[in-house]
């Protein structure tokens, strides 16, 4: 019988008389890849359900090889979440070909090796899972981190009294625009402001883009009733603005943060007193 | 001095003109600018970009060092791609004109931030700017 059904028939029949010798092979092939960064306890459990799996998916188990796909894209999730590299995740599949070729020769049945050949191409296949799994999972960590950025990065600060301070940090794009917008003009309403100051000096290129957004967020604001000052325009920036034919229009604008609040405080009737500050 | 080799990037996305950005930045550090120089350069490819992405529907952009005749050195970027084109080229480069929903500064800004500044365009085909700015 084993002649004929030949391919992944023997292999299974292997993989199922040989189940000891092969999986602690396996085990112990991965423990060495990841260089002790699991222990071998937590690799034999993930690494016998796989066992299971891939064991009757060869015997032609339909439901199995779905269930083996589900089981690899769970464990490549959990490596690229840990850290792991993408070599660390894929040898955990492919060294169960080293593992299987190695009892292959003990046995040392010739027949046995064309069907080695296709098995070794369905564990590609299962490695190549590995991979877009481990790939998608790692896209979706940077996704999360660039929004959990997005928020850090538009604080909105109550500077005195009825001055909020809005520090830009980064690149100034419709999205980001759109956060320190309805972050200003939230504080607005529940700080009752009548002046904000939106700080550019973490803003590194101020192009008519940036421009457009501020200009808009200042609108915004002024409809509210509040009047912005918009500071830490570098020497570098002003030129630029200037060569580009942006105007700010009757825009307050100030060189530093300093000078804004200075403006902002003695505009709202705040006295500073000279002995007390320099 | 090596000069570096030139470098390519598409633009296909938002992202891409921060990428733009950061490869002009390096190219204008390493061609010895000056801060008020670079800050030009890099909103000069910052417009361009923009424009290759929004009006042009993607391409790509092309940074690379160049030296002239005189022994100055200089950065040379083109973005090209394969959009509509532009059909009145004195019309796009008026102060305030524009044809989505910008300021309408961009690409007329973006001709006095550099000292070179070519215009290829064929409607239908496309659009290639050429932008040089040398060092002082």
């Amino acid at each position: 019988m084993s002649g004929e059904d030949g391919g992944q028939g023997r292999i299974g029949e292997l993989l199922r008389d040989h189940r000891e010798s092969v999986l602690d092979r396996w085990v112990a092939l991965v423990v060495a890849g990841l260089r002790g960064r699991l222990t071998e306890g937590e690799l034999r459990g993930e690494l016998t359900e796989l066992y299971g799996l891939i064991e009757r998916a060869a015997g032609g188990d339909g439901t199995a090889s779905g269930e083996l796909h589900a089981a690899l894209a769970d464990i490549s999730r959990s490596r690229a979440r840990q850290g792991f590299s993408p070599s660390e995740t894929a040898i955990s599949v492919f060294t169960l070909k080293q593992a299987v070729y190695e009892q292959i020769e003990n046995a040392g049945d010739p027949a046995t090796y064309t069907a080695f050949i296709a098995f070794s191409q369905s564990v590609d296949d299962l490695g190549l899972v590995t991979f877009e799994t481990y790939a998608a999972a790692r896209e979706q960590v940077i996704a999360d981190q660039a929004e959990q950025l997005l928020e850090l990065s538009t604080p909105v600060v109550k500077l005195w009294d009825g001055i909020l301070g809005v520090p830009l940090v980064g690149t100034l794009d419709s999205a980001r625009t759109q956060v320190v917008m309805e972050a200003l003009l939230e504080m607005l309403v529940d700080t009752g402001s009548e002046y904000a100051v939106i700080d550019i000096t973490g803003v590194p290129a101020v192009d008519t883009e940036v421009a457009q957004h501020l200009l808009k967020t200042v609108m915004a604001a002024r409809l509210m009733g509040t009047e912005c000052v918009i500071s830490g325009i570098r020497p570098q920036i002003a030129q630029t603005i200037v060569t580009l034919g942006i105007e700010f229009g009757d825009i307050v604008t100030k060189a530093t943060l300093a000078d804004a609040l200075a403006y902002a405080l003695d505009h709202s009737g705040v006295a500073v007193d000279a002995k007390a500050g320099a | 001095m090596t000069t570096p080799p030139p470098e390519e990037l598409a633009i296909g996305s938002g992202d891409d003109v921060v990428r733009v950005r950061q490869l002009v930045r390096t190219a204008a550090g390493h061609a010895g600018m000056s801060l008020v120089d670079q800050t030009k350069l890099i909103t000069a490819a910052s417009e361009l970009a923009r424009n290759t992405f929004v009006y042009g529907g993607g391409g790509a952009v092309r940074v690379e060092h160049v030296v002239n005749a005189r022994g100055r050195a200089g950065v040379r970027i083109a973005f090209s791609d394969r959009g509509p084109g532009i059909p009145d080229v004195d019309q796009a480069l008026t102060e305030g004109w524009t044809s989505g929903g910008g300021l309408g500064l961009g690409l007329s800004g973006a001709r006095r931030l550099v000292d070179e500044f070519e215009l290829e365009t064929e409607v239908g085909k496309g659009t290639t700017v050429t932008v040089t700015k040398w060092t002082r």
